[in-house]
């Protein structure tokens, strides 16, 4: 007989003195190795925590009050991405205890839309914000800040605003893919070169509030403002497939995964491909294991709604809240 | 005067006044030898016209002297038994209804026990085994009726089907195995099967033939019960000669056809039962329907509606064999009608027992099967009209299978009447009985399709479905073992997640006030949601501050409505209403009382109880609820033995006893009274059938309390008024309730108070007992006889000295 479940784990600490609700969250490597987490804020700073001495280090203040919505680091530097609702996209130095922003990219759009990089080539990354018109994605390269491209759907495809991105490099080919989430509820997945759809498919009656992607796998996971989540998988880099409905064959037993409340406002998968985690509405963080789907753990210690979660290579979770408060945890190490 | 006739006379009459006079062996045995020049078996045979005189005229008077001779001494006159020989071969020999008729009449006339008779028996055997039999009948098949051989044949159909009983009668425990009927029926189907052989036979050759005598033997065995003896062998043997074979068909359908109309029911039902599926039956019968009349009754009314012994494969063959002929099919389409409106009859739903309606279902789904698109469809309305009534009638039914089975049929027969309609769709629990009868809706091959040769078409029917299945599980298993494969690997242990609850975002309520205020009041449904789970904790909680509100919580909860759609409402409300009763039991069981009594509430369970076909909720409430009560009232009293429940348990005070009366003698008060809405002695029968069982275990749980004797006697009042009640379920519920008052009531209590009420009860028991068309009804009221007994077994030693 299986013996009795375990109970449900506690965080591993917990980081007070955001002083605002929690919205971005990424883990990177500091000084000499050094283990940081950078979070961002309803008020617009990013603070810079270090996880030995759990203490916030720095707190950078770039975008006027603004919300912080999404932070990445480049390795060069380091240099910190952050994107807020003042419609910047500011490039931060962090390297030597220096603090500065170093470059701004004036966005266009005022949606909730995440950006996303990817590495081209050594010192060039490609970064996708949502672009000027109301359903369009714009292709920015960094550092020279030119637009590659501009991906506008078909005139008639009312797709609403894009609200998750994902850029994307498939080991095979060397052309970018960009995986977009949509206000109508369905994903897109875009040849970046040649600004077409390779494929569309309407995953959620709601807007797509987040994505995760296994490029290993070509097979991701979304939420949306439904009581659900998707899974679904990409075939040949070209067709945009879901579940064994579609008509060539999917391992994956089912498309939607039913959850008990509704609302997901942010998905990652760890690294190491082996677990999924969710950032609800019901203030619950929960865990799936990613290759099953199977739920795993529901961490149930925020008092208000999760924002973002986000994993580091060490396997590592944060959570960040509207309670202000970041939960770390530690589940399932890697071995 | 002929001059044969006088030669042969005289000659007969010289040797059976030798035979009747002489003592001398060789005398005898030439005499004899000479008479046996008559019967054409020796080398010098007496001439034609001499022989034919002879077994016309003389051979029984010949074998009747010989019969009177028999005796010890007469046989041993020859050594070696040469004469018994000789005396035997007239028997055997000779013609053989005569011999047959000599040989009845001389054992019925023997004394008993005797030489005489033991030997004629022994001889009876021998000319059974020699096949003589075959040889009587035979001889009646050629002959044209006349008064005088119709006579014959009268007396000659009686010993023949008589035989193993007027042996047993003369024999007593001296019976040969030969005459026993389960040896002797069989016997006599082979007999009529070398008959039938013969028939056929000089058919063939042109001669004519008349079976008649055949199909009297059959039919009057038949009467007699004998059809599994003699159809079991006749059966098999006439399915495999008739198949292919025209000539053999016109026989048997002669056969049957010939049979007196009062043995018609007992050869139908027994070749029914016999055939192993309907073409069988349909070349043993031919259209018999169409021809006979009482043929017509048999099959279409009297086994369809009048009985219900059928097993469901005859009951296909015999509505297969309906089927299977464009001129019977007509009488399928009249027979389903009249089924149809059978099963939706309000009387017959509530008079006939279950066993018969399952067979009407059973046999509607049937004929619906057999039934062609253009046939349904010409008679669409009539049947479509009945069945709907049928459907309401069966809803308003109190017993489940009775609307299980409404709800089934329903299902099918409103798919193949209106196949291009929108399907109809109950929600009820599959069981044994609904898989059946479902399996019994797959359509059958029309009669012109092409016909598999032998193949009865039943059990490729049936094959279908599993074939489905076996397919349909063949993916499935490897998926499941793809997946474990994949879970092989599977080391992250998932956490308890039971805490992963739907969201709330008002608060819960922290007070039984709050929520009573919220449960009233609240337009914020999320907050009375939050009210209503909460209740029960904060009752059981704070017993003092729900003591101040308990009338109000209570009343409150009894009229609660779903207004919202919340999971368990129903649990929910009954634990709330269990928590605040257990709390004030006394003040809120009267209060409760009082309300269900009055219409406005149970107009509403009411309502509630008949949209839902099996599916109750509010009314099934109503003694769940009290039986929750109830258990929880037990649970907390406090017993220092548990022994088996019943009178033997009794050991302390029944911490009942403050309650019982509260909520029994309200509840009991105004069952009589109808108002607008509400009807107990009406339409609301299932409500009362509630109440009857619910009163029936409040007394049961009162045993041992002081009021126990006054519970008892009121509750014997109220089920003498309503012990003819037409509702079955009423009835079961008031014999429970007798059951529980002799359980519960002190017998010497019962004995002083209550005598007459209980002589009246004994006797309206052994009635229901005996006639109740229920069968449930009849066990209960033997349960509550037997109990009744047991409590006079246990009185008389006390009152004998």
């Amino acid at each position: 007989m299986a013996a009795p479940a375990p109970p449900p784990p506690d965080p591993q600490f917990v980081l007070r003195g955001a002083h605002s609700a929690v919205h971005a969250l990424h883990f990177c490597d500091g000084a000499e190795g050094r283990p940081l987490l950078l979070s961002g804020s309803l008020r617009g700073l990013v603070h810079v925590w270090s996880l030995e001495t759990r203490r916030p280090l720095t707190a950078l203040d770039g975008h006027g009050g603004q919300c912080v919505t999404w932070l990445h680091t480049l390795p060069r530097g380091p240099q910190l991405l952050s994107q807020g609702r003042d419609l910047q996209l500011c490039t931060w130095d962090l390297a030597e205890g220096r603090n500065a922003v170093v470059d701004a990219v004036r966005l266009e759009s005022m949606g909730f839309c995440r950006a996303s990089v990817l590495a081209e080539g050594p010192q060039r990354w490609m970064v996708a914000v949502p672009g000027r018109g109301n359903d369009e994605v714009q292709v920015l390269e960094l550092p020279s800040k030119t637009s590659v491209s501009c991906l506008k759907p078909e005139a008639g495809a009312r797709l609403g605003m894009p609200m998750c991105l994902q850029l994307w490099q498939a080991e095979s080919s060397s052309r970018p893919l960009l995986l977009a989430g949509y206000e109508d509820g369905s994903l897109a997945l875009w040849d970046v070169s040649t600004r077409k759809v390779c494929s569309r498919v309407a995953c959620h009656s709601e807007p797509v509030m987040g994505l995760a992607l296994d490029p290993r796998r070509a097979r991701g996971v979304s939420g949306s403002a439904e009581k659900a989540l998707a899974v679904w998988s990409l075939e040949g880099q070209q067709a945009l497939q879901r579940g064994p409905g579609s008509p060539s064959p999917g391992r994956w037993a089912s498309t939607h995964l039913g959850l008990t409340n509704p609302g997901i406002a942010d998905v990652k998968i760890r690294p190491d491909s082996k677990i999924l985690a969710t950032a609800g509405w019901d203030h619950r963080v929960r865990v799936f294991q990613w290759r099953t789907m199977r739920p795993l753990a529901v961490l149930a210690f925020h008092s208000a709604t999760v924002h973002c979660v986000a994993f580091d290579t060490a396997g590592l979770l944060a959570a960040g809240s509207g309670d202000q408060r970041i939960s770390v945890w530690s589940l399932y190490p890697p071995t | 005067m002929d001059p044969v006739a006088s030669a042969v006379r005289l000659e007969v009459q010289e040797a059976v006044h030798i035979l009747s006079s002489s003592e001398d062996g060789g005398h005898i045995v030439s005499t004899l030898q000479s008479l046996r020049r008559y019967l054409g078996e020796t080398e010098t045979q007496a001439p034609p016209g001499e022989q034919e005189e002879f077994s016309r005229t003389h051979f029984s008077t010949v074998l009747r002297c010989v019969v009177g001779k028999l005796s010890p001494n007469w046989l041993d006159l020859l050594p070696d038994g040469q004469l018994k020989e000789l005396w035997a071969s007239f028997f055997l020999e000779g013609p053989a209804d005569q011999a047959f008729l000599v040989l009845m009449e001389s054992i019925e006339g023997a004394a008993s026990p005797s030489f005489r008779l033991m030997k004629m028996a022994q001889l009876l055997a021998r000319f059974l085994s020699a096949g003589r039999m075959a040889a009587v009948m035979e001889g009646q098949c050629g002959q044209q009726a006349g008064p005088a051989s119709r006579l014959l044949q009268e007396t000659l159909l009686t010993r023949v089907v008589g035989l193993p009983d007027r042996l047993g009668n003369r024999l007593q425990r001296e019976m040969l195995a030969a005459f026993f009927p389960q040896n002797y029926f069989p016997l006599l189907g082979e007999e009529v099967l070398r008959v039938l052989q013969a028939v056929v036979d000089s058919l063939r050759g042109g001669l004519d033939c008349s079976v008649s005598f055949l199909s009297q033997v059959l039919g009057k065995a038949c009467v007699h019960g004998r059809q599994k003896e003699l159809l079991g062998v006749l059966v098999p043997r006439l399915m495999v000669l008739t198949q292919g074979n025209c000539l053999w068909q016109r026989v048997c359908w002669r056969l049957v056809e010939c049979v007196p109309d009062q043995a018609m029911e007992a050869v139908l039902k027994g070749l029914v039962e016999a055939a192993p599926g309907p073409e069988v039956l349909s070349r043993l019968l031919g259209n018999l329907v169409t021809k006979s009349k009482k043929a017509q009754f048999v099959m279409t009314r009297k086994l369809l509606f009048l009985q219900y012994s059928c097993s469901t494969p005859v009951l296909q063959s015999l509505l297969g064999y309906l089927a299977m002929d464009s001129q019977r099919r007509p009488l399928l389409v009249q027979a389903l009608k009249e089924l149809l409106e059978t099963w939706g009859s309000s009387s017959a739903i509530r008079h006939a027992p279950l066993e018969q309606q399952r067979y009407v279902s059973k046999a509607v789904l049937i004929c619906l099967a057999h039934l062609g698109e253009a046939e349904l469809r010409a008679c669409r309305d009539e049947l479509l009209a009945s069945l709907m009534d049928g459907v309401k009638n069966r809803l308003d039914s109190s017993l489940p299978p009775v609307r299980r089975l409404g709800m089934t049929v329903a299902e099918v027969a409103s798919a193949r009447l209106h196949p291009e309609g929108p399907s109809l769709k109950f929600q009820y629990e599959e069981d044994e009985l609904t898989r059946e009868i479902l399996a019994l809706a797959a359509p059958w091959p029309m009669p012109d399709g092409p016909s598999e040769a032998g193949l009865p078409v039943a059990p490729v029917g049936g094959e279908s479905p599993d074939q489905e299945t076996v397919d349909g599980g063949g993916p499935q298993a490897g998926r499941e073992g793809s997946d474990s494969e994949l879970d092989s690997d599977d080391e992250l242990v998932p956490y308890d997640m039971s805490g992963d609850r739907e969201q709330r975002n008002s608060k819960t309520p922290a007070y039984v006030r709050d929520c009573l205020e919220a449960l009233t009041a609240s337009e914020n449904w999320e907050r009375w949601e939050a009210a209503l789970q909460a209740l029960e904790g904060l009752v059981l909680k704070s017993p003092a501050a729900t003591r101040e509100v308990s009338l109000e919580l209570a009343k409150v909860l009894l009229h609660l409505e779903e207004k919202t759609v919340i999971a368990g409402f129903e649990g929910l409300r009954q634990r709330a209403l269990v928590a605040v009763t257990v709390t004030d039991p006394a003040r809120v069981l009267v209060l409760a009382a009082q309300e269900l009594s009055r219409p406005g509430c149970l107009r509403r369970a009411a309502q509630q109880g008949s949209p839902g076909p099996g599916s109750q909720p509010s009314v099934a409430a109503v003694p769940a609820w009290q039986a929750v009560v109830e258990e929880r009232v037990r649970r907390k009293t406090r017993r220092f033995c548990k022994g088996s429940a019943g009178w033997a348990a009794a050991a302390g005070p029944n911490e009942f006893n403050a309650v019982a009366g509260y909520f029994f003698f309200p509840l009991l008060q105004r069952f009589d009274r109808p108002v607008v809405t509400f009807d107990l002695l009406g339409d609301d029968q299932l409500v009362l059938g509630r109440l009857a069982h619910a009163l029936g275990a409040l007394m049961y749980l009162a045993v041992n309390t002081v009021v126990a004797v006054s519970m008892g006697k009121a509750l014997l009042e109220f089920v003498w008024a309503l012990r003819f009640h037409r509702d079955a379920y009423v009835r079961r519920g008031l014999l429970s309730a007798i059951s529980s008052v002799l359980l519960s009531v002190p017998a010497e209590r019962l004995l002083a108070d209550l005598p007459d009420e209980l002589l009246e009860a004994r006797s309206w028991l052994a009635d229901v007992a005996e006639q109740d068309a229920d069968e449930d009804c009849r066990l209960l009221a033997v349960k509550a006889l037997l109990v009744l007994e047991k409590l006079r077994d246990r009185l008389l030693p006390l009152s004998s000295p």
